[in-house]
């Protein structure tokens, strides 16, 4: 493998390793806590929002606009890092 | 002044600033036809996708329908916010630096075939025109109780203005009046419900309000005397819902996947320069969204309990004037079953005597709570910028895949770009006369086919571009097989299980639980499945097309886009 293949393949890892966590996040913060475990969450009530009732209709939302803007900002440290910026 | 005065002088304001911007920015080459140039700047996409995105469904629409459904509507909250997160890390960026116009231009490239290309064309024509029809749908009825003019008239007068600045000025114009635009919709709406939670609960912040007491000296919450409410009528608790667990999770699945793959959002992040221009324009598209997507449940929750407050158990010869109204309109009825001059709202059938289409609530929701006529004036033009947006952006996606993915890819690759931008203006121009057709003689199935659509996308674009990017060993067979089969299931369930055919079936025989709404997930997981398993049993791609793959997932480099 050619020292600008490895460096790609080595950029890519860690891409797919961001991916996965944020995917993850994503995933517990809307299906998880805005459907599966809604109904366990209910129980708790924060002012006047019940919890899963919170999540499914706000906090999901809150929760992908900051995910976006964390990815926006690891890639472009990584771009950086790997001297992939423009 | 009078609302409709006001009316006037709003929409006039707002149409004129959109014609003199579409003259402005108007199209020279087919790069700034299809594309816009290139150049566009990260918060100008951003708006421009977030108007581009934010139709009539969800500007009109969607707070009446969580203030009908109650939880159950947050499948569309999740589900049209959640999608910007896959196509922000799985899709935007390696599409950008891939640097062509369309996406039937990525899939031909990408699986080298002609025939990817078509099913890609394929796709993206039936998406769009469905698309496209609810959208002009959208301005009649906007027309027609603001300005008093036939439903017909005003798809009309909708469809010129579109015509004169999608054709005009192809992704160029259309970029910048949907960052007019997008001012106009998010102030719009906005303002009312600003207004409307200082009125219930004294907190300005309609976020905030949903979840604060009310004013009315009871000192309850506002969700939990909704819920006392919905019960008390009979209906299931606001905060509940009705539908099942598993086709929850289906339907906000097939959303996000279908948002993630509807082609006139993709092909929004072709426009701006770099890649992580790409990726940052995502992130602020969905931030200009969510402002209207985390209002909307608000709204939704204050106009339910004052609709509630207003109507129930009151006389009908004392209702305001916007039930009257609107009843002129048809949107809402009443039928006085047991004859005693008063209104049952109520969960039960045989007793309800009000019938109110979730498309009035948005509309009618400053009427029902006073406030002055400017700010219903106001509604009625952010209506309308936010359906003449999302109308243009499908527009311009039909025409460049025609001119561009049919004629100049597939039937005549001689053409000079003199001759395929006009190929493109006409074929923008037939789009918007058939997506006229449509707005006036609406299909009775149009929201059932707005379904289809995510469906559609969710089944065959998005497992055949994620693949495309993330499995370098994908190739033709897999993806072109994986398409046909995605596509064909979710047109066979939706056929079946909406309009009757092969047999029809109810609910009870949907399969795993899971409604036509949500069945676009399982045919995305049937796509993948088939597309992984074709490709085991069929050649590799080609070594140049992998040395594709591996190019697109390097950032840097990446070039203006082209056609060639």
């Amino acid at each position: 493998m050619s020292e600008k293949q490895k460096k790609a393949t080595a950029y890519w890892k860690v891409n797919l390793r961001y991916l996965i966590i944020l995917l993850t996040i994503w995933f517990v913060g809307s299906y998880g806590a805005g459907i599966l475990f809604k109904e366990a969450l209910d129980t708790f009530q924060v002012g006047g929002f019940k919890v899963g009732f919170w999540f499914a209709q706000q906090g999901s939302i809150y929760m992908f606009v900051i995910l976006i803007f964390v990815y926006v900002r690891l890639m472009n440290k990584l771009d950086k890092k790997f001297g992939y910026e423009d | 002044m009078s609302v409709q005065t006001w009316t006037y002088i709003l929409v006039g304001v707002t149409f004129t600033l959109y014609i003199g911007i579409a003259i402005w920015s108007r199209a020279g080459s087919t790069k700034e036809f299809y594309v816009a140039g290139g150049g566009v700047s990260p918060w100008a996409n951003g708006m421009a996708t977030a108007a581009d995105w934010m139709s009539a469904a969800s500007f009109l629409s969607m707070a009446g329908i969580i203030a009908f459904a109650g939880y159950d509507g947050s499948v569309y909250l999740m589900g049209w916010t959640g999608g910007y997160v896959l196509l922000a890390l799985l899709l935007a960026p390696y599409l950008r630096k891939f640097g062509k116009f369309t996406v039937p231009d990525f899939i031909g490239d990408r699986y080298y075939s002609k025939t990817a290309r078509i099913v890609a064309v394929i796709c993206a024509l039936i998406v769009s025109f469905t698309y496209v029809a609810g959208q002009m749908r959208g301005v009649g009825v906007v027309f027609s109780r603001f300005l008093e003019v036939d439903i017909n008239t005003g798809v009309i007068i909708g469809m010129v203005i579109v015509l004169f600045y999608a054709v005009l000025g192809g992704m160029k114009g259309i970029t910048y009046t949907q960052v007019a635009q997008y001012c106009v919709l998010i102030f719009a709406f906005m303002v009312p419900a600003i207004f409307i939670s200082i009125q219930m609960t004294g907190n300005p912040i309609p976020q905030l309000g949903m979840g604060s007491t009310l004013n009315d000296g009871s000192g309850m919450y506002l969700l939990e005397k909704l819920d006392g409410l919905s019960a008390e009528l009979g209906f299931n608790d606001y905060t509940k819902g009705s539908k099942s667990i598993v086709d929850i999770f289906a339907i906000t699945l097939a959303l996000m996947v279908g948002t993630a793959g509807l082609p006139h959002v993709i092909v929004r992040f072709f426009t701006v320069k770099r890649v992580r221009d790409a990726r940052k324009s995502a992130g602020l598209a969905l931030l200009l969204i969510a402002i209207l997507y985390t209002t909307a449940p608000a709204v939704a929750a204050f106009a339910k309990t004052n609709l509630i407050k207003t109507v129930s158990d009151k006389k009908y010869s004392e209702m305001p004037v916007w039930f009257k109204n609107w009843e002129k309109t048809g949107l809402l009825t009443f039928d006085d079953k047991n004859q005693d001059g008063k209104i049952q709202y109520v969960a039960n059938k045989e007793r309800n005597e009000l019938k109110i289409d979730n498309d009035i609530m948005v509309l009618a929701n400053p009427e029902i709570a006073n406030l002055p006529a400017w700010v219903i004036a106001l509604v009625a033009a952010g209506g309308l910028a936010a359906a003449l947006s999302t109308a243009a952006g499908l527009l311009l996606v039909i025409s460049s895949s025609v001119s561009h993915d049919l004629i100049k890819k597939v039937f005549s690759p001689g053409i000079s770009d003199k001759g395929e931008l006009w190929a493109a203006r006409i074929s923008a121009s037939i789009a918007v006369v058939i997506a006229g057709y449509f707005g006036i003689n609406p299909p009775g199935f149009v929201a059932a086919v707005v379904a289809l659509a995510f469906g559609l996308a969710a089944a065959s674009f998005f497992p055949a571009i994620v693949l495309g990017i993330f499995y370098k060993k994908m190739n033709r067979e897999g993806a072109v097989t994986g398409m046909i089969v995605g596509m064909l299931l979710m047109l066979y369930y939706m056929m079946k299980f909406k309009f009757g055919m092969f047999g029809g079936g109810t609910s009870q025989e949907w399969w795993f639980g899971i409604s036509p709404e949500g069945f676009g997930s399982v045919a995305m997981i049937a796509n993948f499945i088939v597309s992984i398993l074709v490709m085991r049993f069929t050649p590799e791609p080609p070594s140049d097309v992998q040395e594709i793959v591996e190019d697109i997932r390097i950032p840097s480099g990446a070039e203006e886009a082209t056609g060639h």
